[in-house]
């Protein structure tokens, strides 16, 4: 394919500018909206601190509650990252390119929470930096911190290396912008003058990263579920939990995926460059990771059945048809299997609006699943619980804990939308340069050559 | 029981311990008292007024010399924390309970409650009700903290807070505790609590470091039974061995091979683990629990009474 007119590129690039910094009314809704949220979940974690944990439905027997749940959840989600731009990377999918920002920012703003939620659990936050002073490096937990860290950290570099390029085009291209945002793209940009130098180093950068980064996700994820598969517990004592975090949570990632570009591409008026083709690949993976996520259910949960040995019967009769049972057969039924009947078909598939309802049942029972692996193990301990007082051998979350935890899913949003808002949302030379080699149908973007006015747009 | 709130042994340990270094003998040898720990005796100090008790020392250059009681300070060494992290040298603490002497009365709990300052609703020892099979009789079964010597609880902690001693206790100390709960998840026998809200505190002053207190309760930290160490140091048994009047708990120093109950008797460890056929709770775990039971055979009381409550009711 010969080189994009300059003229095309410039629009193109117009168009993806387009959504810096500007305003859309939905959207200064849902910033708003989201921002109240966290403010009460301040609030409820300031009466928290104060207090003690006491306020919420933990107690000695479920001494692990809603917090640590989430922990899980955004431990998981932040995998999605790693699956774009290592996994797909790897297997040559050349359709990522528009994706791999919006996933980067979905990893950042999800592994920034992870890290956050064990502090919200903690008896005494301010003695955290106890984990440095009097860290001891053989507890899971440290290996949680370090790994938890050093994707943080391979994250935010993940994130800002391909946007050099786009800090680049910013800083020449939006010169009406205030000074101080001027100066801090040209700080960002680091001198980048897209010569084939520049360039190769760029990539080659990426392409290491890409490497070392994937271990470091995989390992992320396998750590948190061996904090609970380290102990001797009923229901957690199993060697299966790695892998089916592991992957638990590429699925959820991949739902939360489908759910967030589906908002962009009207939101932002992205339908030239998030295309029917994103959502099917997205929910080709989707169905792969669901069948199999469905495949170590019946592992996980069938294999102890069978035996039922004494004491995973009581956390497994409560599941079954137990207290839990209705969420239980939620995640299974409408979590998992429903989407896997709805995206084994090719029509369905194509569809934006079944991919995306899939992708909602999907992800809530990813999320109730969350709880039902913390939850009802610790109701059934090994020495059944007896003389239990009021409130210790059940688990209602109170008020305060449902507000945090609303305010965290919410925090987790917000901090997506503002990490949208200061940087285009496509990864703009990637996909120019990509059009320019492969053409426009193997990355999956539409129309974007023959350029036409796009209407609502103003460039 | 000797020293049922023994806050008083604790108080002023830093005022006494500088004349001490002056004025009195380090090393005393005491008589009459023979679970004495470490004492001093003052030859000049007449202020105090005379008990008429006569005890006898050991003065430094050899001399056995006989005096009154209250000449003799309330010395205590002072105790580091390194001294709580490492343990009492030379001991290896085991405790034996007898089930078939177990009535369920409660009164270890009572007494230990009382020991550590503990409201009603915390249980360090807690008597559960037990039935193997659905066929087999019932019976009581105290379960403190085993202390195992392959701790799940310590090797799970982040922050060093819950250790393995020397002396085979697993401690908590509360200064260091961050509270995360993971030592809970860890233990397979769910003696540990943690402090959810504020406790009360009770008006005492303790000088020793955490580890060794005997409050222990601290908002947003994890206790559970410390094996009474602060008992153990002036050789006295823990709370619950002397408050149980069945003579059903055992405790003692395996290096010793020695345990005493509530009557004072004092037994070979090995031979009543032997006769008594011991077994340890849930062995197959591999945590090496350092609370043997004597199993229920011939009860001393009527196990038909007893009723299981079902598995996660409510009071």
């Amino acid at each position: 394919m010969e080189k994009l007119n300059p003229e095309i590129k410039n629009q193109i690039e117009n168009e993806l500018l387009g959504t810096v910094g500007r305003r859309y009314r939905q959207e200064t809704f849902w910033v708003i909206f989201l921002g109240v949220i966290c403010i009460g979940g301040t609030v409820a974690w300031i009466i928290q601190l104060r207090k003690g944990l006491g306020v919420t439905a933990m107690r000695d027997y479920v001494s692990w509650g809603l917090y640590i749940s989430l922990l899980f959840f955004f431990v998981g989600v932040s995998l999605i990252g790693a699956l774009v731009s290592c996994v797909l990377r790897m297997s040559g999918a050349k359709w990522r390119y528009p994706l791999i920002r919006i996933a980067e920012a979905v990893t950042l703003s999800a592994i920034f929470f992870a890290g956050f939620m064990p502090v919200l659990d903690m008896g005494r936050p301010e003695r955290l930096y106890f984990l440095i002073t009097h860290g001891r490096i053989q507890s899971p937990i440290l290996w949680d911190v370090v790994a938890i860290a050093t994707y943080f950290i391979g994250s935010v570099i993940y994130f800002y290396l391909p946007l050099i390029p786009d800090l680049a085009i910013m800083r020449d291209k939006l010169t009406d912008a205030p000074m101080w945002r001027k100066k801090l793209w040209r700080w960002l940009a680091m001198g980048w003058e897209d010569n084939l130098l520049q360039r190769r180093l760029l990539k080659k950068a990426m392409l290491i990263l890409c490497i070392v980064i994937l271990p470091v996700a995989i390992s992320v994820h396998t750590i948190s579920a061996w904090l609970i598969a380290f102990t001797l517990r009923p229901g957690w004592n199993s060697t299966i939990m790695g892998p089916y975090f592991v992957f638990g949570a590429l699925m959820a990632g991949t739902a939360i995926m489908i759910l967030i570009i589906a908002k962009l591409r009207h939101g932002y008026r992205l339908e030239h460059y998030l295309t029917p083709k994103h959502f099917n690949n997205l929910a080709k993976i989707l169905l792969a990771l669901t069948a199999f996520y469905l495949y170590l259910n019946i592992n996980k949960y069938g294999v102890p059945a069978f035996k039922m040995a004494k004491e995973e019967k009581a956390v497994l009769e409560d599941l079954f048809y137990g207290k839990n049972a209705f969420l239980f057969w939620f995640t299974q039924i409408v979590g998992l299997i429903i989407p896997i009947i709805i995206l084994s078909f090719k029509k369905i598939r194509q569809s934006i609006k079944w991919v995306v309802a899939a992708s909602v049942m999907v992800l809530l029972g990813a999320l109730i699943n969350r709880y039902l692996i913390v939850v009802p193990n610790m109701l059934h301990p090994f020495v059944p619980i007896q003389h239990a007082q009021h409130g210790y051998a059940t688990y209602n979350p109170t008020l305060i804990e449902w507000t945090i935890t609303a305010s965290s899913l919410a925090g987790f949003v917000l901090l997506i939308i503002l990490l949208f808002k200061p940087f285009p949302v496509i990864t703009m030379w990637e996909v120019i340069e990509e059009v320019e080699k492969r053409g426009e149908k193997e990355i999956g973007v539409e129309n974007i050559v023959n350029f036409q006015n796009i209407p609502g747009h103003a460039s | 029981m000797a020293c049922g709130n023994n806050c008083s042994c604790n108080n002023n340990n830093a005022g006494n311990q500088d004349n001490s270094r002056r004025d009195f003998l380090v090393k005393g040898l005491i008589g009459g008292i023979g679970a004495a720990f470490l004492s001093g005796c003052s030859t000049n100090d007449k202020t105090k007024p005379e008990s008429g008790e006569k005890i006898n020392v050991l003065t430094h250059d050899g001399k056995l010399v006989t005096v009154d009681k209250s000449q003799v300070a309330n010395f205590k060494p002072h105790i580091s924390e390194e001294d709580v992290r490492k343990g009492i040298p030379g001991k290896k603490f085991v405790m034996v309970i007898d089930l078939a002497k177990c009535d369920g009365c409660g009164k270890c709990t009572k007494a230990c409650n009382k020991m550590h300052y503990l409201p009603k609703n915390k249980e360090w020892i807690e008597v559960i009700e037990m039935q193997d099979s659905p066929e087999v009789a019932p019976y009581y079964f105290p379960k403190p903290c085993y202390h195992c010597d392959n701790p799940p609880c310590t090797k799970v902690c982040p922050v060093d807070a819950t250790f393995k001693r020397e002396d085979g206790i697993v401690a908590i100390d509360t200064d260091r505790c961050i509270g995360c709960r993971f030592c809970m998840a860890a233990c397979p026998y769910s003696v540990r609590l943690f402090n959810w809200t504020e406790p009360i505190k009770p008006n005492i002053i303790e000088t020793t470091p955490a580890a060794e207190n005997v409050f222990q309760s601290k908002k947003g930290c994890v206790e559970k039974c410390d094996f009474c160490p602060h008992m153990a140091r002036e050789g006295k048994l823990p709370a619950c061995v002397t408050g149980c009047p069945m003579n059903a708990i055992w405790f003692g120093d395996a290096n010793e091979d020695a345990v005493t109950c509530y009557d004072g008797t004092t037994t070979k460890l090995s031979q009543l683990l032997e006769d008594g056929g011991a077994y340890r709770f849930m062995e197959e775990l591999g945590t090496e629990p350092r609370v043997y039971y004597l199993p229920p055979t011939n009860r001393i009381y009527d196990a038909k009474e007893i009723k299981i409550e079902k598995e996660g009711s409510e009071n």
